[in-house]
């Protein structure tokens, strides 16, 4: 088990170089190849009507003039250990994990995505929560009563849930919950060391939100999965040694259907941020979500780069998660 | 005599409890479906001693599994009807709570089925999956139920039980996991062991090995056994009892050395024909019964073997085909159900049972005739 764990760690940091590189490639190697040159690249970092003194500068500043894998190992160096950018005579020191300055603001972009980062994980980690709880359950006594009226209904919602788009129920949502009856007035994000009974209550309609997307996946794949297991012959095994109906359907039906939806849950989970740029927009939290819409609409490659470095990173740790978890549950993945 | 508050407690008073231990008397099971009634058992009837084994015989779709699952109730479902008379023990049951037949499943009854790598739970290991059984009827910790696990297992014979009691499934041979079930269905010490095809899906060489093993702790625990196969061979080495099923029906039944020994009814004659033999000389080519079984919805008018019989004529006229045949006794304790007279009956086994290969070929060629080319790429 653990030289499994060790062996899903070192793939994890391969993935993760090879996403640096990937990463670097879309946002230094193509440009050239697209024919622009050192001095044009540094001109996207100046502002307006630079003058060549200014690129030169610049250039100088973001070793542009450097062979592209001497950037690359600075680029891989900021983000391991920090970097040093000199501007001159005076030297800045950019901790790591460095991932430069944004464009606009001259702010570094890591602190900026840490400030953002628990508006998201708020709303992240709720909305999975509700979702696995629901949809989970949902899909598991829709199985067990097939072809029923609570069937029918649930999947039919499940339907609506999987194809209405986010922005689309988050703004009924907030027509109806915030404006129409106020249940929830004022929607805005409040942090959970100053009042965790505000920052619940105003995260309620983008958790509910963002989680019925999801919990209709998730009941439709439970039902699936537990359609298919309480066919098994261990099932009948299980029947016939004499247990409870309930240890039945939750310690050996739900086990055996809970793998995969396990798998999809750390993607999913990783993959959040596209359900978390919708949500946030929506609902206007200052996450990680609305941060990534702004450096796409300015523009502002280093923010954009940390954004997709930083989702790059969840999906990663995410999925290596997911086969830990996956080998703790089922036995045969442990022997390979 | 029995304990309201612990209905566990019955066992030990009502074993000594007089008659036979399973009493199942015109015992229906009908599935509601799409296309009709499913007649899967219509009106079987036996008796079962304690520490006698009853085979029952047929091919698939004969109700034979369906009639095992019913003992057990584990036929779920509003679909399903089930009318007639299981006794265990003097308790019926058919009638009783979903609740009762739980408790007594695993404890007074057990089962063990043909595919021992998907019966057992992939997720959990071999001693969990016994000691959930057993903890289930006995109140005990878990170190108490551990110490069950490995013995049962030493005693079905896995070696190093003390180790491999943390084996998952897929860790063990086919055979051994057939071990394990058996070990698992009698921890909890039941009175019946219910064996479906349970060296069906085994290598011959385990085979034995898995039967002997069935006879050695039937001897030890005393309980009686319904072995469910549709492989003669399998039955006549370990039963007492045998019932031949056709069509939800019974259609002979009898001890195991008159139904192998002298058959009465054509279906049985015609599993007999399809089994290779030794004592009987060389015979060139098994006989298959011709045709299939029937559907379960539109049983056959009559006798539901007619269509498939070769034996009509000697009745004469269309009994078969329009009155039921009835168990009759034709020979002590021994009941088949077919309009033959016991005087056709043991003169036609007498005849196909004679050691003489040239009329093998005749009867098989009355039989085959239109199926023949592709017999004879099966043999």
């Amino acid at each position: 088990m653990i030289t499994f764990i060790i062996r899903r760690l070192i793939t994890a940091i391969f993935l993760l170089l090879v996403v640096s590189v990937i990463t670097f490639a879309i946002f230094f190697l193509i440009p050239r190849l697209a024919g622009q040159n050192a001095n044009e690249l540094a001109a996207q970092y100046v502002g307006r009507n630079p003058t060549p003194a200014a690129i030169q500068q610049m250039v100088e500043r973001l070793g542009l003039d450097q062979p592209l894998p001497v950037q690359y190992w600075h680029f891989l160096k900021g983000l391991v250990a920090g970097e040093n950018y000199s501007a001159g005579p005076s030297v800045t020191y950019c901790p790591p994990p460095c991932f430069g300055y944004s464009f606009r603001s001259q702010l570094a972009v890591w602190p900026q995505m840490v400030s953002a980062l628990p508006v998201t994980v708020s709303l992240a980690l709720g909305a999975a929560i509700l979702w696995l709880l629901g949809g989970v359950s949902i899909g598991v006594l829709s199985a067990l009563r097939r072809g029923s009226i609570f069937d029918r209904f649930s999947m039919g919602v499940a339907l609506a849930g999987v194809s209405l788009p986010i922005f689309f129920t988050g703004l009924i949502s907030l027509e109806l919950f915030s404006y129409k009856w106020p249940l929830f007035p004022n929607v805005e994000y409040v942090n959970i060391a100053v009042n965790p009974l505000l920052w619940a209550r105003n995260l309620v309609l983008p958790w509910v939100t963002l989680a019925f997307l999801y919990a209709a996946l998730y009941a439709r794949l439970t039902r699936a999965g537990m359609l298919e297991t309480m066919n098994e012959d261990y099932i009948r095994t299980a029947r016939a040694k004499g247990l409870r109906e309930r240890s039945v359907v939750v310690k050996h039906g739900l086990r055996a259907a809970l793998t995969p939806i396990l798998t999809i849950f750390g993607m999913d989970l990783g993959l959040l941020l596209g359900g978390a740029i919708l949500t946030e927009s929506t609902f206007s939290l200052p996450g990680l979500g609305q941060f990534t819409v702004l450096a796409i609409q300015n523009q502002d490659f280093p923010e954009i780069m940390g954004v997709v470095m930083l989702a790059a990173f969840f999906i990663v740790i995410a999925n290596m998660l997911v086969d830990i978890l996956y080998a703790a549950i089922d036995p045969r993945v442990r022997i390979s | 005599m029995t304990d309201p508050t612990n209905p566990l407690v019955m066992t030990d008073s009502v074993s000594l409890a007089p008659g036979p231990l399973l009493q199942v008397s015109d015992l229906r099971v009908q599935f509601a479906t799409d296309d009709g009634v499913v007649k899967a058992v219509d009106g079987v009837s036996f008796n079962l001693e304690r520490g006698r084994t009853l085979g029952i015989v047929g091919e698939s779709g004969s109700g034979k599994s369906v009639t095992s699952m019913a003992i057990m109730g584990l036929h779920s479902g509003k679909n399903t009807t089930i009318t007639g008379q299981i006794r265990l023990d003097g308790e019926d049951l058919v009638s009783a709570s979903r609740e009762r037949v739980r408790q007594l499943r695993g404890a007074k009854m057990a089962m063990i089925f043909q595919d021992p790598l998907t019966s057992m739970h992939p997720y959990y290991s071999v001693g969990h999956q016994i000691m959930e059984a057993y903890r289930v009827h006995n109140k005990v910790t878990k170190q108490v139920a551990r110490k069950r696990a490995v013995d049962m297992l030493g005693r079905v014979g896995i070696p190093n039980p003390a180790v491999r009691v943390d084996d998952y499934p897929h860790q063990f041979s086919g055979g051994m996991r057939q071990r394990a079930m058996i070990a698992m269905a009698l921890s909890c010490d039941p009175g019946l062991l219910i064996a479906d095809e349970p060296t069906t899906a085994l290598d011959v060489t385990v085979q034995a090995q898995i039967l002997d093993l069935i006879v050695d702790l039937q001897d030890e625990f005393g309980s009686a056994v319904i072995i469910i196969t549709h492989d003669l061979g399998v039955v006549a080495e370990i039963s007492d009892q045998i019932l031949v099923m056709y069509g939800g029906r019974a259609v002979e039944e009898g001890p195991a050395t008159g139904v192998f020994g002298q058959p009465g009814h054509p279906y049985a004659w015609g599993l007999l024909g399809s089994m290779p033999r030794l004592d009987t000389g060389r015979v060139d080519r098994l006989k298959p019964i011709p045709g299939t079984p029937p559907s379960l919805i539109n049983v056959p008018s009559g006798c539901p073997f007619h269509p498939r019989c070769g034996y009509r004529g000697e009745v004469g006229g269309d009994r078969c085909v329009t009155e039921v045949p009835l168990l009759r006794e034709i020979a002590p304790a021994h009941l088949a159900a077919c309009h033959l007279t016991s005087d056709q009956q043991s003169s036609i086994w007498a005849r196909l049972s004679e050691p003489v290969s040239d009329l093998s070929e005749t009867r098989a060629g009355s039989l085959l005739a239109s199926s023949d080319p592709a017999n004879e790429v099966q043999s």
